[in-house]
């Protein structure tokens, strides 16, 4: 059936521009080609007769056997279904590509990323700064061709280390025993070398705070708040352009946790990747685990299948994840609303007994690193049983409940919430929302139910949606998804089929040539995994989509024209978590 | 009392102010330690107030053991402060990046003495897991004196508790005659803040820089 769909989209598309693009011809690529020129055009139909209106992911990867870089897209449409794939190549020596910013505002960020780690640029991008390395940073890291301080070797397992295992301390290698690399021009004068004060930033907040105009004869004042600040979950960093108490301008900086996922996840074997993952959304490892598990279990194809009952452990962690999730987020937004750790004391009180059961079966609280390609690591223990049951069964609906009659009616959370951050349906789909933030603004959109995977298609739950768009929608669609996590998790854990939870072998998993987009309703929203493997026992290029990232794109949009304390209030509704927007 | 049980009892070797005398005896300044030093420490090691300061995952930890469970507050410490010119001590917990490392020194300097520093976790006290990463910077300690390692990725609130008790013990063991900070002569001098140029530079390596590149002409 779907195949059929899919069939009829590639010839509405190919009908509609003949001649201009064209099914990807190389074997295990499932998009189209489009040649630059026509990208503007193509992506323009997309939206506004074929309904793709949802641009989800973009992404740079680097051909350096062919000399080109092809930048992927991936759309979708907000009313459900399957990936629509496109792909543009640009020479390497002179990477441009037009910007689908201005069509699609979700590419805005993504486009930055792939300039400052790809050295791609966008014509006609509004803002292509740097993102996630700081500006004056020499070179692009992601490039094949670009290695860093600490090269070893392209792949691990490094032959230094393999199979002898012989120990040796990078820093050695290294002239400044540092993970620091400098040109030998630089190097002869370094304190010619002027640090600027990020030009480029403060120039565009002052740009567009003048379009926005002024109140008062007064002065703006630009305040910066963090990296280091007890509101932004992290070392996440807004520049805020005030009128007054009035925001007129806002450019969230980011960066200050970019540990390379990426880079890492290309030198690292497969499996080798898994325990990485963990690590994005920290908070969230189980749903981040199963993205990159059905990511690369989608290349395999038929080489692994999952076991049923690894199905359902995999339903029960990711559900178990969310609840734990989503208590973290209703009690740290209570704590931005000011309500000073009381709320979120209780909220991490469950979350522990979400973690012991997380630990019984993975041996890690947070650092799961528990999913395989082909099932789990390892069976759910026989005495966590009774304890899981009372969970989902008694206790957290209960807390759940409690909860709510504290906070839903509270007045301070109504009136610091209702009407704060607007973002309309419309707006929402444009800026790639995803997640709870979609779909407090009405958009009821979750990828368990618009394009299944795993065995969700077998539970009986309702999409939550909320329609307001307002921070207090945002807030209390957690509390809707909790209860239908646990609606999940109570069939869930009565219908599980005994059996087998690890289909064979699944270390030294044999990847055929291809590329393949895994994506899973993570708590935060969407995440996808964009894999293209070259055959080899090494992903060619692994890119995460970061649904905390991408929600970010809307920030400033949901910020303009309110007060300066409710950036905290919109920021903890967003809900975002470091380790996945910088990666 | 005689004057014989403490013969010089108001002559100690120096002057004693008219309104002192008979009231203070510093017989010897050791013994005045030992009763001192530990009123002292015993003070300061359970009021600890830490900075309010998370990084990565291990910052999630750090939250969980100051919450509910694991209660920070059984040690004094649960007054967590956003602002470096408030707080005794630093976890660094979780990653350390280039791009955030001046401003992590910037904060250690800020901070009023005596400060501690407890490196939290596997990324912190050495680079961790990420330490290959062209961002990541193998551990705090290149940049600021680090008073415990902590091992884990996370280390469990369990054995953060075990650092802060380790903590606790280092603030045992000091004497406010030996530590740097009470010496008024001493100037504590700040941390050179590094710079972010086209890689991260730390000003005190600008010297070996152009050593190296001048050996780099020459050979
Ligand atoms: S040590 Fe591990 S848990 Fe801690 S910040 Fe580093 S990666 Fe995260």
């Amino acid at each position: 059936m779907t195949e059929m769909t899919a069939e009829r989209k590639l010839s509405a598309l190919e009908e509609r521009f003949p001649g201009k693009v064209s099914p990807d011809a190389r074997p295990g690529y499932e998009g189209f080609t489009v040649a630059p020129k026509d990208l503007l055009e193509v992506a323009t139909a997309l939206r506004d007769e074929l309904g793709y209106d949802y641009l989800s992911s973009v992404t740079a990867v680097d051909y350096p056997e062919e000399n080109v870089f092809e930048v992927v897209y991936h759309f979708y449409k907000s009313t459900g279904g399957r990936a629509l794939v496109l792909s543009a190549q640009t020479p390497r020596n002179k990477a441009s590509l037009p910007s689908l910013t201005p069509l699609y505002p979700a590419a805005d960020f993504q486009e930055r990323e792939a300039w400052d780690l790809m050295g791609v640029k966008f014509e006609g991008h509004p803002d292509l700064r740097r993102i996630l390395m700081w500006e004056g940073f020499d070179g692009f890291p992601l490039r094949k061709d670009w290695k860093e301080a600490y090269y070893e070797e392209e792949h691990k397992p490094f032959a230094a280390r393999w199979p002898e295992g012989a120990v040796r301390r990078s820093e050695d290698l290294n002239a400044f025993s540092g993970n620091v690399a400098y040109s030998k021009e630089f190097m002869a004068q370094p304190d010619k070398y002027e640090e600027e004060a990020e030009p480029l930033l403060y120039a565009k907040l002052n740009e567009e705070a003048e379009k926005m105009g002024r109140n008062f004869e007064t002065d703006f004042v630009t305040v910066n708040m963090g990296p280091q600040h007890p509101s932004t979950h992290g070392v996440f960093r807004m520049a805020v352009m005030l009128d007054g108490e009035t925001i007129v301008a806002l450019k969230p900086v980011m960066g200050y946790l970019h540990r390379n996922h990426e880079k890492i996840g290309e030198r690292n074997t497969y499996l080798h990747n898994m325990p990485f993952t963990d690590r994005l959304d920290y908070l969230s490892s189980m749903s981040n685990n199963w993205g990159y598990a059905l990511a690369v279990e989608k290349l395999m194809g038929n080489r692994v299948s999952v076991p049923e009952r690894a199905e359902y452990i995999r339903v029960i962690m990711a559900e178990l994840t969310r609840i734990s999730n989503h208590l973290w987020a209703i009690g740290f937004l209570l704590n931005d609303l000011g309500a000073f750790f009381t709320p979120s004391l209780y909220a991490i009180e469950e979350r522990e007994l979400i973690l012991d059961i997380f630990e019984a079966t993975t041996g890690s609280r947070m650092m799961c690193n528990y999913f395989r390609f082909g099932g789990v690591a390892r069976d759910f223990p026989e005495d966590s049983w009774n304890k899981l049951k009372d969970l989902v069964n008694e206790r957290l609906p209960r807390r759940i409940d409690e909860l709510d009659v504290y906070l839903t009616n509270n007045e301070i959370v109504g009136s610091r919430t209702t009407g704060v951050g607007v973002l309309t349906p419309e707006e929402a789909i444009a800026y790639g929302m995803a997640g709870p933030v979609l779909r407090a603004s009405g958009v009821p959109y979750d990828v368990r139910r618009a394009d299944p995977y795993g065995i969700y298609e077998s539970f009986d739950f309702d999409v939550a949606v909320r329609y307001h768009g307002d921070c207090y929608d945002r807030y209390i669609i957690r509390m809707d998804e909790l209860r239908q996590s646990l609606k999940i998790l109570q069939q869930a854990v009565k219908r599980i089929p005994a059996g087998s939870v690890l289909d064979k072998n699944p270390y030294n998993v044999r990847v055929p040539a291809g590329e393949s987009y895994g994506r899973v309703e993570g708590p935060k929203g969407e995440l996808g995994f964009y894999i293209v493997s070259d055959g080899s026992a090494n992903p060619h290029r692994y890119h995460v989509r970061a649904p905390s990232f991408i929600n970010l794109t809307a920030l400033e949009k949901m910020c303009v024209g309110q007060k300066v304390a409710d950036v905290v209030v919109i920021l903890g509704s967003i809900d975002i978590v470091l380790g996945e927007v910088d990666r | 009392m005689t004057d014989n049980a403490i013969p010089n009892i108001n002559t100690p070797g120096y002057d004693v102010p008219a309104e002192m005398q008979g009231q203070v005896a510093v017989t010897s300044m050791d013994r005045l330690l030992k009763l001192l030093d530990p009123a002292y420490n015993w003070g300061r090691r359970n009021s600890i107030w830490p900075m309010m300061f998370g990084l990565a995952c291990c910052a999630i930890e750090m939250i969980c053991t100051a919450a509910s469970r694991y209660d920070l507050a059984r040690f004094g410490m649960e007054v967590m402060r956003a602002s470096p010119r408030q707080s005794d001590m630093m976890i660094v917990s979780g990653t350390v990046t280039k791009k955030m490392v001046p401003q992590i020194v910037r904060l250690y300097n800020q901070m009023p003495e005596p400060k501690y520093v407890i490196a939290m976790g596997a990324c912190a006290s050495g680079g961790g897991p990420f330490k290959e990463g062209y961002n990541v910077v193998s551990g705090i300690d290149r940049y600021v004196p680090v008073d415990v390692y902590i091992p884990g990725c996370p280390p469990t609130p369990q054995a953060l508790l075990h650092g802060l008790m380790k903590l606790q013990e280092k603030i045992d063991s000091q004497s406010i005659t030996r530590e740097r900070w009470y010496d008024s002569d001493v100037p504590a001098d700040a941390i050179p803040v590094p710079v972010l140029g086209p890689d991260l530079m730390d000003p005190r390596d600008f010297k070996k820089m152009k050593q190296l590149a001048k050996q780099g002409a020459k050979a």
